[in-house]
């Protein structure tokens, strides 16, 4: 029993902890940039203005849902989803449409910004619009996911590829041109998209009845509290019965079916699940552009697998810190490098254009020395590091990982250790 | 094998219709497509004749890149997403080569030779740079989960389109014509000369290609590659020298291509490869990925479709070009992933 007692009193520090930690650095980045940014000195804005925006610094937050989200798919359950723009452009596009006055033939108002209470369209608070969107996407992850629950996991990536390059197309020509109706507003983006409705807290001092576009710091906490019900709900997923169920099928499909798990449900699962997270960082960034326009490629999708495959997959933590510092990059950091670097030294290198040159090398050498990602779960390095079963089998060398293997299962099975003889027995009659 | 096919049985999730309904469904999508066709054709036979001509041109070349996807698919079950990327490249340096380096911008006999030699040139240029990508990155990846190998070839797709940004420019160029767009006139329809060297060429290099793998010793140690390595090894090949040449081979038929791609199309653009390789990859897949002569014939009904969608007077018109070849791709891989030509394999666990 003493055995067990660590890990169970480091998992309640650790329930405690992340919450705590999150809420103080959200508090300290929103500290700084609401009350001490604008009294500070003029170089020190500058710095920021130039570095740090605090656009920038949301639009960062937004990816880090994304990239929650994508882990939940490819990171735990181990599906290669090479479409997952198309839950962002869903989600961006659900909010557009329920929070502006696109609709203008209905009047649907529920619970949105009350100076829009005349105004036509279909105005909805945007918690209400945030739960649709990611119940709309969920909807779509699994009509998605269906068709390639019957396919190997390269096929899966391109049925998901795809979807990623319909969707968008279907939102680029939504338009009466080519539809019949105005789906969407085609090439043009739909536009204005309300503010955050604030409700009670409108009462206090300095905040509007509805978050308008230059509301940067007050929206960062929204976007924040947004990505904390992202990772509550992932970390948790991850601990219970269905999180256990992706990594078995991540590790080992067929064992995983062996043993009861459902393949089916599991994997559908994931993929509604990375779905909910993906419409919940559209609607952000709907609102965060204020507006839905049809720029979502590819590359998007790629740019949030590279944060989720850098960050270190499965890890939550490690996935928001690839995210923060991949949309920094993205964003912001190269070009103000690129400045930098050409002032100091007098050159004229457009730094920006090497973006994906840049990224496209990370990629490779990652994938070469450090497959696991920056901040990896201890059991993905492990599974990056060991050859396939197959290959072992083949090479005849997989005795070495089964010892090992059997070892954790004795360490974990303390109490009895009849239990234990009897799990390596049933393994070494599998591999037979 | 009976062991393997009965496991692979019971991993399948059971959503699967019944066989009469999917079959049944199958069928009426591909009719529905051949009426669209019939009364296209009854409606404006001249204009869908010459789009049928573009498509035949088009699909060719998605033939050739595809036999590139189809090679390396076929030995190390990888989708190389840099194929695409790689053919972009080719046809900026072949069109380089042509125009700038060799100075050739007219008709006559000695721009034909030029031409040949740019072929030869652009062929050895897609297949070093194939190779390379697979000494310097596949191979070291090649015990690695799959996921790694996969996230490779994006990266390095990712580093040949900013090169070809940085060669070509942002912008689209204009390149002149070799062959030229004259051609002979049917009661109409003119049928370009470039057609005929684009199909003649792919059918050569079909031929050539299907000769190496199929008579030659090389593509037997290839074909045994592709069923087992750790076989073929004991059996002494050389399994990385083999896998290597199949690289090279893939290569040089992209290199092909974009050579036959500047002097039909005309343009070069840096971003073009990615498109053209997801849409040749969907035609490997069409004619049953890992089959050479699959691999072509998918090219060019892929070229068809596109082009009767993009220019048929009834046809959804360019804007859903993209939604077409991949609605395609989806409906392909749910109910006969096994492609055309291909057998139906039990996946390995």
């Amino acid at each position: 029993m003493t055995a067990t007692s660590p890990p169970v009193n480091r998992r309640r520090l650790g329930a405690l902890g992340w919450p705590i930690g999150f809420t103080i650095a959200v508090v300290l980045i929103f500290v700084f940039y609401r009350y001490w940014l604008p009294d500070s000195v003029d170089s020190v804005q500058k710095f920021v203005a130039d570095w740090f925006p605090p656009a920038v610094i949301n639009q960062c937050v937004i990816w880090v849902i994304m990239a929650i989200g994508l882990n939940v798919v490819v990171g735990y359950a181990g599906l290669l989803d090479l479409g997952y723009v198309a839950f962002w452009a869903i989600g961006t596009y659900v909010g557009a449409w329920l929070m502006s006055g696109w609709f203008f033939q209905v009047h649907w108002h529920i619970g949105g910004p009350p100076a829009l209470n005349k105004a036509p369209g279909i105005h909805i608070s945007f918690w209400l619009v945030l739960a649709f969107a990611g119940a709309f996407c969920a909807l779509w992850g699994v009509l998605i996911g269906a068709p390639t629950l019957r396919l190997r996991s390269d096929y899966l990536a391109i049925v998901t590829l795809g979807f990623g390059e319909i969707i968008p197309q279907v939102f680029a020509n939504g338009d009466s041109e080519h539809l019949g109706f105005a789906l969407t507003n085609g090439q043009q983006s739909i536009v204005p998209i309300d503010g955050i409705g604030t409700g009670v807290f409108s009462q206090l001092k300095g905040v509007n009845a509805q978050l308008g576009v230059f509301d940067l710091p007050y929206r960062f906490l929204v976007f924040c509290l947004v990505a904390a019900f992202c990772v509550f709900v992932s970390l948790r997923l991850r601990r219970g019965r269905l999180g256990r169920a992706w990594l078995a099928i991540r590790e080992d499909e067929l064992a995983a079916s062996m043993m009861g798990v459902s393949l089916v449900r599991t994997k559908l699962s994931s993929y509604a699940v990375g779905a909910v997270f993906g419409g919940m960082g559209g609607v952000c960034y709907a609102v965060a552009v204020g507006g839905a326009s049809p720029n979502f490629s590819f590359s998007n999708s790629i740019t949030i697998l590279m944060m989720v495959v850098l960050g270190g997959m499965g890890n939550v933590w490690g996935v928001i810190i690839g995210a923060l510092l991949v949309s920094w990059v993205n964003l912001n950091g190269l070009s103000q490098f690129g400045t930098w670097y050409n002032t100091q030294f007098n050159t004229n290198i457009d730094f920006p254009s090497y973006n994906f040159l840049i990224f496209g090398i990370i990629l490779v050498l990652m994938m070469l020395y450090r497959r696991e990602g920056l901040l990896p779960e201890s059991r993905t390095r492990l599974i990056m590091r060991e050859p396939m079963r197959t290959e072992m089998e083949g090479l005849g060398a997989d005795i070495e990982a089964a010892e090992e293997e059997d070892e954790v299962i004795l360490e974990e099975e303390t109490e009895d250790e009849l239990v234990g003889t009897e799990t390596t027995g049933g393994s070494d009659g599998g591999k037979a | 094998m009976t062991s393997t096919t009965a496991t692979a049985g019971l991993l399948k999730p059971r959503v699967r219709l019944t066989e009469a309904v999917e079959r049944a469904m199958g069928i009426a999508i591909v009719l529905g497509v051949v009426a669209w066709i019939i009364y296209n054709f009854v409606d404006e036979p001249k204009q869908c004749f010459s789009v049928m001509l573009t498509g035949l041109n088009n699909g060719a070349l998605y033939a050739l890149v595809a036999l590139g996807y189809t090679l390396v698919y076929g030995i190390i079950e990888l989708i190389n997403f840099a194929h695409g990327d790689l053919f972009m490249l080719g046809t900026v340096f072949g069109a380089n080569f042509l125009v700038n380096w060799l100075g050739v911008d007219t008709r006559g006999l000695g721009s034909v030779l030029a031409l040949a030699f740019t072929f030869v040139m652009a062929m050895i240029f897609c297949a070093s740079i194939n190779m390379g990508a697979e000494f310097f990155a596949y191979r070291r990846l090649r015990r690695a989960p799959k996921l790694a190998p996969l996230i490779t070839a994006v990266g390095l797709s990712f580093v040949f389109q900013n090169i070809g940004l940085k060669w070509n420019g942002s912008a689209p160029k204009q390149w002149p014509s070799v062959i030229g767009n004259n051609g002979i006139t049917i009661d109409g329809v003119l049928i370009r000369y470039s057609l005929f060297v684009t199909l003649g060429v792919t059918a050569v290099l079909l031929f050539i290609l299907t000769y190496i793998v199929q008579r030659t010793k090389q593509g037997k140690a290839m074909r045994a590659t592709a069923q087992d390595q750790d076989g073929a090894r004991l059996m002494g090949i050389n399994v990385d020298r083999t896998i290597s040449f199949t690289f090279a081979l893939g290569g040089a038929m992209a290199g092909a291509a974009a050579v036959l791609s500047v002097e039909t199309l005309g343009t070069t653009r840096y971003d073009q490869g990615f498109q053209f390789g997801l849409i040749a990859f969907t035609a490997a897949v069409l004619g049953g990925i890992g089959n050479l002569v699959g691999a072509v014939v998918g090219g060019l009904l892929i070229g068809l479709v596109q082009a009767a969608n993009d220019g048929f007077p009834h046809g959804f018109g360019q804007d859903w070009s993209q939604t077409v070849v991949f609605a395609i791709l989806i409906l392909l891989l749910v109910f006969k992933p096994e492609g055309i030509f291909g057998t139906r394999t039990t996946e390995k666990v």
